[in-house]
């Protein structure tokens, strides 16, 4: 019986110098780049096919079959794309792993790269958050310096750079094909797939497109094996995820379990939902992941079953928000998100947040009619399948669940001429005597 | 006003060496934009010019580019720009009202910003805004300030940060250096010019450890082959 949390990425987070080379190589980093240079690249590509890895991004890709997609003899330079522009809200589980651990993802973009046969990676990361950036500089520095970067890498012959290419504020560039325009330094809009990115992605040559947490991921899986990953984990979603609780919960924070982990078993690990209050609704995959409530406390946290709950597994970011919450208040502040992140490239998603954020207004403000629920709906579903990119299908989830869980409570506030939340009790301090107000 | 040469001459050598870090000069925008807002504080008309100068395109499309991420500012950041978080987990933990106080507290004239817009206290050293979800949830309500992690923040807390970088109090955030760098050092950082400062402060904060902590406690680890 596997145990209920299995660090494995997380395992050294408590260390002083986990971030530091010797901290790393200590607990066996850079052991498994060895073990991965003595084999054949496709053997790689082979054993992480094997294993069962799917992308940690989001949309749970087969890692191993996006890396076979790279066209082999092509006489094209091949690159390695990182995603590390965790922006999708409730996603907090890239940012704490590339601070306190960023050589384990090296490490795999090494390994990866081999695999790929790419001499050129890049992580992009979001700008906005400063110390991350500076451990993830000084790990790639360390790393050359080690001589795991660079020409001729362990005497393999393989070389290898790896560039931290900083954003600069834009959700839209957490989208792969966005992302890699962003790259080339224009402005981050998507692009049309196909052709996907394993044949024309960043300057138009085989490039893979993997979240941090995937490649981070992928040493491991090196070290000890296709199968042991493969026990890990449900059927058809093996392997091991970090679990991010957040919202009001007793003691939020990241939780590394294999895949199919339960809600009310992390909710126990975090003390619970907060004193006195009771689980209202909360989101399996952030903001883009349909509400799921009390009803789905036992649902296994799986690509498939979260999946077949009517929500999506996404980031594994676990927002939970208690009674005190007002359903309509977090779906407009969602939808005004998107609104405000919509690179404004289709019509769908440019016009339908605009329009979904006018309408949630006014049910928020006790404005609201039945002809705006209508409107709402109609314009869901008009945005829904209809956008360039998945931001665009992400816009109406927010608003589209809480009609679907709450549409007593939103009629409530059309009665009332108003919300009937009192958001001071919502807050982190609401409970506590002598509050700051 | 355009740089002077001295000036120049630094930001071209800068340039170049970010240039040089990829295999197609255009995907050093990003970072030149970086580069210049660490020179003026904020993307100005000869940063503008500078950028399209090295890469050899417009100015237009320096704009075009600038314009579309919400980290370039296009008037002069203050020396502490204070992001409050208000995505919803943030806003709903209190984000909103972290946000309306100290806006208030530095003396906003009352109107409600809008979407970008920042408010400035007086004496320009400290300007307060609303940022978007930072990848901080577990510790909600968070506050940025040039983009280091203040995290479970309180209106008080929130009152006090701002006073002491008004006065000049040092302030440590909760998981970054020792010492907090101002705008234009944080802009040449992104710029990927270390500040030596990448060993300074916490591995992780404490809700990244729970889990971590709540396994060795129970003595659960991953299966071995």
């Amino acid at each position: 019986m596997t145990d209920t949390l299995t660090p494995i990425l997380s395992v050294n987070w408590d260390e002083h110098d986990a971030y530091r080379l010797e901290g790393y190589k200590r607990g066996g980093g850079y052991e498994a780049l060895d073990k991965a240079l003595a084999m054949q690249p496709d053997d790689v590509i082979a054993t992480v096919k094997n294993a069962g890895l799917r992308g940690r991004g989001g949309a749970g890709f087969p890692t191993g079959m996006k890396w076979s997609f790279i066209p082999q003899g092509d006489g094209k330079p091949h690159y390695l794309t990182v995603n590390a522009d965790e922006s999708e809200p409730g996603a907090c589980k890239d940012m704490p792993l590339l601070m306190a651990n960023p050589h384990v993802l090296i490490e795999g973009i090494i390994i990866t790269c081999y695999a790929i046969r790419s001499s050129h990676a890049f992580i992009y990361i979001r700008g906005e958050v400063l110390h991350v950036i500076r451990r993830l500089q000084l790990a790639v520095a360390e790393a050359y310096e080690a001589g795991f970067l660079g020409q001729d890498i362990r005497g393999s012959g393989f070389d290898l750079d790896i560039v931290v290419h900083p954003g600069a504020g834009a959700y839209i560039c957490g989208e792969e094909t966005a992302l890699l325009t962003s790259l080339e330094g224009y402005r981050g809009l998507p692009r049309n797939k196909p052709p996907f990115p394993a044949v024309e992605g960043l300057y138009a040559s085989p490039t893979v497109v993997n979240n941090v947490e995937t490649i981070a991921s992928v040493p491991e899986i090196i070290t000890k094996g296709a199968d042991w990953f493969a026990a890990l984990g449900t059927e058809k979603s093996n392997g091991h995820g970090i679990f991010s609780l957040s919202g009001h919960v007793a003691n939020p924070g990241q939780f590394e379990a294999p895949l199919g982990i339960t809600l009310r078993e992390l909710l126990d690990l975090a003390g619970g939902i907060r004193p006195g209050h009771r689980l209202k609704f909360w989101t399996p995959g952030g903001s883009s992941s349909s509400f799921l409530t009390d009803e789905h406390l036992d649902v296994p946290l799986d690509y498939e079953q979260v999946g077949a709950a009517g929500s999506m597994l996404g980031t594994r970011s676990l927002q939970i928000f208690d009674e005190t919450t007002c359903s309509l208040r977090a779906a407009l502040r969602w939808t005004e998100f998107y609104q405000h992140e919509s690179c404004g490239k289709c019509t769908p998603c440019r016009e339908g947040s605009y329009w979904l954020v006018r309408a949630i207004e006014r049910l928020e403000n006790g404005k609201g009619t039945d002809e705006d629920l209508d409107m709402i709906l109609d314009v869901s579903g008009n945005i829904m399948g209809r956008a360039f990119c998945a931001l665009g299908d992400s816009v109406p989830v927010p608003i589209t669940s809480a009609i679907k869980y709450f549409r007593d409570e939103i009629i409530q506030h059309q009665k009332e001429g108003g919300c009937p939340f009192d958001p001071a009790a919502s807050t982190a301090w609401a409970d506590s005597a002598g509050a700051d107000r | 006003m355009a740089f002077d040469d001295e000036t120049r001459a630094r930001l071209r050598a800068d340039a170049a060496e970010i240039v040089g870090r990829y295999p197609k000069a255009r995907s050093a925008l990003l970072p030149l934009l970086h580069l210049v807002q660490s020179e003026d504080g904020y993307v100005s008309d000869d940063g503008i010019a500078f950028c399209a100068e090295v890469l050899g395109c417009t100015e237009t499309e320096v704009r075009g580019v600038a314009t579309f991420y919400t980290m370039y500012k296009h008037s002069p950041a203050a020396e502490y720009q204070v992001g409050v978080c208000t995505n919803t987990v943030c806003a709903i933990m209190g984000g909103d009202q972290i946000y309306s106080d100290l806006v208030t507290h530095v003396g906003g004239d009352g109107h409600e910003p809008g979407h970008g817009e920042d408010v400035k206290s007086p004496d320009g050293k400290v300007a307060v805004e609303r940022v978007e979800c930072n990848a901080a949830c577990d510790y909600a309500p968070v506050v940025m300030v040039n983009w280091e992690f203040f995290d479970n923040q309180t209106p008080e807390s929130a009152r006090k940060l701002v006073d002491d970088l008004r006065s000049g109090t040092p302030v440590r955030p909760t998981r970054g250096p020792g010492r907090l760098c101002t705008w234009k050092e944080a802009s040449r950082v992104l710029a990927g010019f270390g500040d030596g400062q990448a060993a300074d402060g916490p591995t992780a904060g404490p809700a990244s450890l729970l889990g971590l902590k709540i396994a060795k406690e129970r003595g659960w680890e991953a299966p071995q082959p």
